[in-house]
């Protein structure tokens, strides 16, 4: 986040009697223990990652090969779950339009603590080759937290697999602290969606 | 086992060991059927990896009283079931409570966590949670009756509905297993162990590519964990339970050990083959071959007395 950024986190208020922010309460930033057993419980997170299989681009094709005897990803403790309460990671896959940025943020906030997000692809770090397009959006961490890309048009399985490895380091060495980040920075994340949300047409729900 | 304390501390070994035991082998399937499909496989130890992920996990949503019930209930279950069989015939420790408790009892234990489950995912207000109870339901119901007749046949056969007394019953020889000496039984009740054990053709209930995980949908952190738990208890305890009713029971852990293994195998195998069925297939299935094989082992035994 930049200095700008901060500036913006402070100005704006959220304001719960808000039709239109979409959600009846805050979500609760949870500290980490600071003691070995929450080391204990870092290494099983990276050691259990269950995605999310929710294709929301192109990408989501190269996110199959995955659980093939080719690659097989299970051998990494990685498992596809089909719902989001149970799964700790969101891979996006490709350019998010409009429409399935609704589906990721809603997706997201069922996820629990402690959540991390894999952007798959050019189009989550700038548009990639649709940066002008109307109804993509650019930088996917204006609106979740991110905590590794993968570049590339496409990027190969392989690629997703170096990936899957930063992410286990990062979440061993503490730094998968996207849910909590996002708790905190709430406000800031929220304004940004609502500048590309117009129409929050889904029901309320609890975090 | 005059005293309470031992009996409680014999009952917590117990139930250590076979949980142990049940983990262990749900990741001997996952690799097992891993290698089937040409893949490696997550490691052994995979699902207490998962077990400490679920545990680990700092928020948890809960939709009502009853969707906090519902996995303690699966969890009742799956102890129940196990508490109140012989684990190892003679031996003093692996007895449990099977003095107290006869078969219709554990019968009643594998439908009662179903239900707890049913109560409590249905609270979840989740669409997919009522759908995978539905066919749940309808699978275990179905597949209960070809073992119900078993079980019926079995009881005629000892004259008893006491597992213990089932399983001493058989003593002394593959012989005398009821494997052998009650076949027509024994296939009824191994076709609706295929029924019972969770694995293709006969899990539509966790079609996952259909509705996501069947009942527990909504359910995360500690409640999953406690599934993941109770996993590991009901699928070990159902595994006791057809080995003490149809294969003689076992004298020693070795040999627990190695008849569970093949029991499950049998399941895991039959599934990692076999497509999955829709739920009126399976339905269709249990009540032609395997229910008619249950009415014969019963009148078998209707005719000879």
């Amino acid at each position: 986040m930049t200095e700008a950024d901060n500036e913006e986190n402070k100005i704006i208020k959220p304001d719960f009697s808000d039709p239109e922010l979409f959600c009846t309460a805050l979500p609760k930033e949870v500290p980490r223990m600071n003691n070995i057993i929450q080391k204990f419980y870092d290494w099983a997170q990276a050691n259990s990652l269950w995605l999310l299989a929710f294709g929301t681009g192109c990408g989501s094709i190269e996110m199959r090969p995955l659980y093939t005897a080719r690659y097989d990803i299970s051998r990494f403790g990685i498992a596809p779950r089909p719902t989001p309460r149970q799964s700790n990671l969101f891979i996006i896959s490709g350019y998010v339009s409009v429409k399935t940025l609704k589906r990721i943020i809603r997706s997201y906030e069922q996820m629990q603590n402690p959540k991390f997000v894999i952007g798959l692809g050019s189009c989550t770090i700038n548009g990639g080759m649709y940066w002008d397009s109307y109804n993509t959006i650019n930088r996917l961490d204006h609106y979740i937290p991110v905590d590794v890309y993968v570049a590339g048009c496409m990027p190969r399985p392989e690629a997703l697999i170096a990936g899957f490895d930063e992410l286990k380091k990062r979440i061993k060495e503490g730094r998968g602290e996207g849910a909590n980040e996002y708790a905190k920075n709430f406000a800031w994340y929220k304004a940004n969606q609502k500048k590309i949300i117009k129409d929050w047409d889904m029901p309320d729900y609890n975090w | 086992m005059d005293n309470f304390w031992t009996t409680l501390l014999y009952a917590f070994l117990s139930m250590f060991v076979i949980f142990n035991y049940g983990m262990l082998l749900g990741g001997v399937v996952y690799k097992i059927i891993a290698r089937v499909h040409g893949r490696f496989g997550p490691p052994v130890w995979q699902p207490y990896v998962n077990l400490l992920k679920v545990m680990g996990v700092r928020t948890a949503i809960s939709h009502g009283l009853m969707f906090w019930l519902g996995p303690v209930f699966r969890f009742a279950g799956g102890i129940g079931l196990f508490l109140f069989m012989p684990v190892v015939f003679g031996s003093v420790w692996m007895q449990n409570f099977s003095f107290s408790g006869d078969l219709l009892l554990v019968i009643y234990f594998i439908f009662f966590g179903q239900l707890g489950m049913a109560l409590g995912a249905a609270e979840s207000g989740h669409p997919y949670s009522p759908m995978g109870i539905m066919r749940g339901l309808a699978q275990v119901t179905v597949s209960e009756v070809p073992f119900a007749l078993a079980v019926i046949a079995l009881a005629a056969q000892h004259g008893t509905l006491s597992i213990t007394e089932i399983v001493a019953a058989q003593q002394g020889g593959i012989g005398n297993w009821n494997m052998m000496t009650n076949p027509v039984a024994t296939l009824a009740g191994m076709m609706a162990f295929l029924g019972m054990m969770m694995h293709a053709p006969f899990n539509l209930h966790l079609a996952p590519q259909e509705i996501p995980v069947g009942p527990p949908t909504e359910y995360h952190s500690n409640f999953l964990g406690y599934m993941q738990a109770n996993r590991a208890f009901f699928a070990s305890a159902k595994l006791i339970l057809f080995m003490n009713l149809f294969f003689g029971g076992a004298t020693n852990i070795p040999v627990l050990v190695g008849k569970t293994f093949t029991l499950y195998m049998f399941a895991v195998f039959v599934g990692v083959v076999n497509p999955r069925f829709t739920l009126e297939n399976s339905i269709r299935w249990f009540i032609r071959i395997p229910t008619a094989t249950g009415i014969i082992a019963v009148l078998i035994y209707t005719f000879k007395n």
